[in-house]
């Protein structure tokens, strides 16, 4: 047994970056010339695991167990340790979601081990696997070697792999009931909330301006609010604008915000860090306009101006109504 | 309540990197140093725990000499003391950085110990969980409100798409603390005078018993990425890098 993708389900829903994290497990097993298996964990998690047999996989393990209905890092990463220790998987790899960031460090330094977080493609070299994560926010990229002994752990970036390619197959579903006791959650966590109901559906608009850090204080907010009306766009922003108030949080993009994928997307003094990206990289076409020309956001651009977003997005809106 | 706030010195936003020869990691001559953005509000939360609860606040920070500019800031914003691990860590992998960190406050017997959620330099987003691990301590992550409870401390943490959790624990217990989640305080004058003559103990790996070394993981080789999309740029005059982008949004890539 050599892969094992680790797969993230809340009250019986799986997460959808557990299909990518599959996907990916498939395509390694493939390319190292070994077997995939898959494990849920939760309780009463036999429906889901049924679900995933149909993939190609060796097998499905359901872990199962009543101290796993609601999420603590310790049940996690106790019923995971005893799972590794039956299975005795060389790479184990599960979504990057915040869940896996709370618990997969502490199961990886209880085994001694370090956990690649957040990978964003991976392939293989000779017997080794060679992982590439970000660093710096985004601007600099680094390969890590996964190889001898394992077991090698690794958290995949939403959207670094497809989740419409998960391939049919026939696998069996095994029970695996772990020892937990109860006395060893040292957490308690209680019931999940929403603040307020999101009014605004940021996913339905055809052209969103967003704006970043870039824009310096909230008096020049009605710079990109011009281009935006001009655009007939919705505004948008990344996490510190939102953070700092000058713009509601219903209009954040990025992993704590929305998702949209929009035909037109502009995205306004933001640097591009993975948190943003992760909102918005499915856009059909993407325009940054930063001064900073060694930018994130660049790499994932189609159009881009390198400039002073004060002097370029005045004039931008001027073109844009004369186009119209 | 005594808390520890482990705070990091990365390169300032907006820095220009470059990948020095070794291709192991970056040039750090010329770049300008500040705090990591997240443990600024994980100081900041552990300062306002301690105003209403009383207390001390100790900062903790691995880092060259260099890091001892940002170590005097947080003492300027109302820390009361703090540890200075005096290594090199750059490229360093998170568990051989937590097991520096837990060496060094194993004995200090803290109720609380806050970090930023993630670095903004290798941005594991790992330190943290594992330090909890090593010292056996319960944690939350990605934390936005910390409140004292009877029995421990109830807080409230950051799930995604706009849904939240309380979890509640016992202390001793560690939190990540989410980035924006209050106002950042500025140090005062008298703060600036008053940190000049608080406590920094150095201490280095060797006395601490650690080897500074990779635990786990190390970088095979670090670049810049190569582009994706090829991105079409327009340079130059403002009025004119418009023009040309808006003649391509509207006939080659037909959005407006």
């Amino acid at each position: 047994m050599s892969i094992l993708a680790v797969l993230e389900q809340r009250d019986g829903n799986w997460n959808r970056m557990s299909f990518e994290t599959l996907a990916a497990a498939q395509q390694l097993a493939r390319d190292l010339g070994t077997a995939a298996a898959a494990a849920v964990l939760g309780h009463g998690v036999a429906g889901l695991a049924s679900e995933i047999a149909s993939s190609e996989l060796d097998k499905v393990y359901a872990v199962d167990h009543e101290l796993l209905k609601d999420y603590t890092a310790d049940a996690y990463t106790l019923a995971l340790g005893q799972l590794l220790e039956k299975v005795r998987p060389r790479i184990v790899l599960f979504p990057h979601t915040y869940q896996v960031r709370d618990f997969l460090p502490k199961l990886a330094a209880a085994l001694g081990k370090v956990a690649v977080s957040d990978v964003v493609a991976a392939r293989v070299a000779g017997d080794a696997l060679i992982v590439v994560r970000q660093l710096f926010q985004g601007k600099v990229n680094a390969d890590i070697r996964l190889a001898g002994e394992g077991p090698h752990f690794a958290s995949l970036q939403a959207g670094a792999w497809r989740a419409d390619r998960v391939a049919a197959g026939a696998a069996t579903v095994e029970n695996f009931s772990p020892a937990i006791a109860a006395d060893a959650i040292r957490t308690k966590p209680l019931e999940l909330f929403r603040e307020s109901q999101r009014a605004l559906d940021l996913s339905a608009a055809e052209i969103i301006v967003s704006v970043g850090r870039g824009i310096k204080e909230a008096d020049n907010i009605p710079v990109v609010q011009k281009l935006a009306e001009a655009l007939g766009a919705e505004l948008a922003a990344s996490r510190p604008i939102c953070d700092a108030g000058w713009l509601p949080m219903e209009r954040q993009v990025g992993s704590s915000g929305q998702t949209v994928a929009p035909k037109l997307y502009v995205a306004v003094g933001i640097s591009g860090a993975i948190q943003h990206q992760v909102g918005m990289k499915g856009s059909r076409t993407i325009v940054a306009i930063n001064k900073d020309p060694d930018a994130p956001i660049f790499e994932i651009a189609d159009y881009g101006i390198v400039g002073d977003l004060f002097q370029v997005v005045p004039e931008l809106t001027e073109a844009i109504r004369k186009a119209k | 309540m005594k808390i520890i706030v482990a705070i990091k010195q990365v390169p300032a936003r907006d820095s220009q990197l470059r990948i020095a020869p070794s291709g192991l990691w970056i040039e750090e001559a010329d770049l300008s140093w500040e705090i990591n953005e997240p443990d600024a509000y994980a100081l900041e939360a552990g300062l306002q725990l301690k105003e209403k609860h009383g207390g001390e606040v100790v900062v903790l920070c691995a880092g060259p000499a260099r890091a001892a500019s940002t170590i005097r800031e947080a003492l300027a914003k109302g820390a009361d003391r703090a540890i200075h691990i005096e290594e090199e860590i750059g490229s360093l992998d998170p568990l051989a950085s937590a097991r520096l960190l837990a060496a060094s406050v194993k004995d200090e017997s803290a109720d609380l110990i806050l970090t930023g959620l993630q670095s903004d330099d290798l941005g594991y987003g790992q330190t943290g969980v594992i330090l909890a691990e090593l010292l056996g301590l319960p944690h939350a992550t990605i934390v936005m409100e910390v409140e004292k409870v009877a029995d421990g401390i109830r807080v409230k943490r950051e799930l995604e798409d706009g849904w939240f959790q309380h979890v509640e624990m016992p202390l001793p217990a560690l939190l990540t603390i989410q980035s924006g989640i209050s106002k950042l305080r500025y140090a005062t004058l008298m703060g600036i005078k008053k940190s000049k003559t608080k406590e920094i103990r150095r201490v280095t790996a060797e006395a601490l018993g650690v080897a500074v070394t990779p635990a786990g993981m190390a970088f095979e080789r670090i670049y810049l990425p190569e582009r994706t999309k090829r991105t079409q740029l327009f340079e130059g005059n403002p009025r004119e890098a418009a023009a040309q982008l808006v003649e391509k949004l509207k006939f080659e890539a037909r959005v407006i």
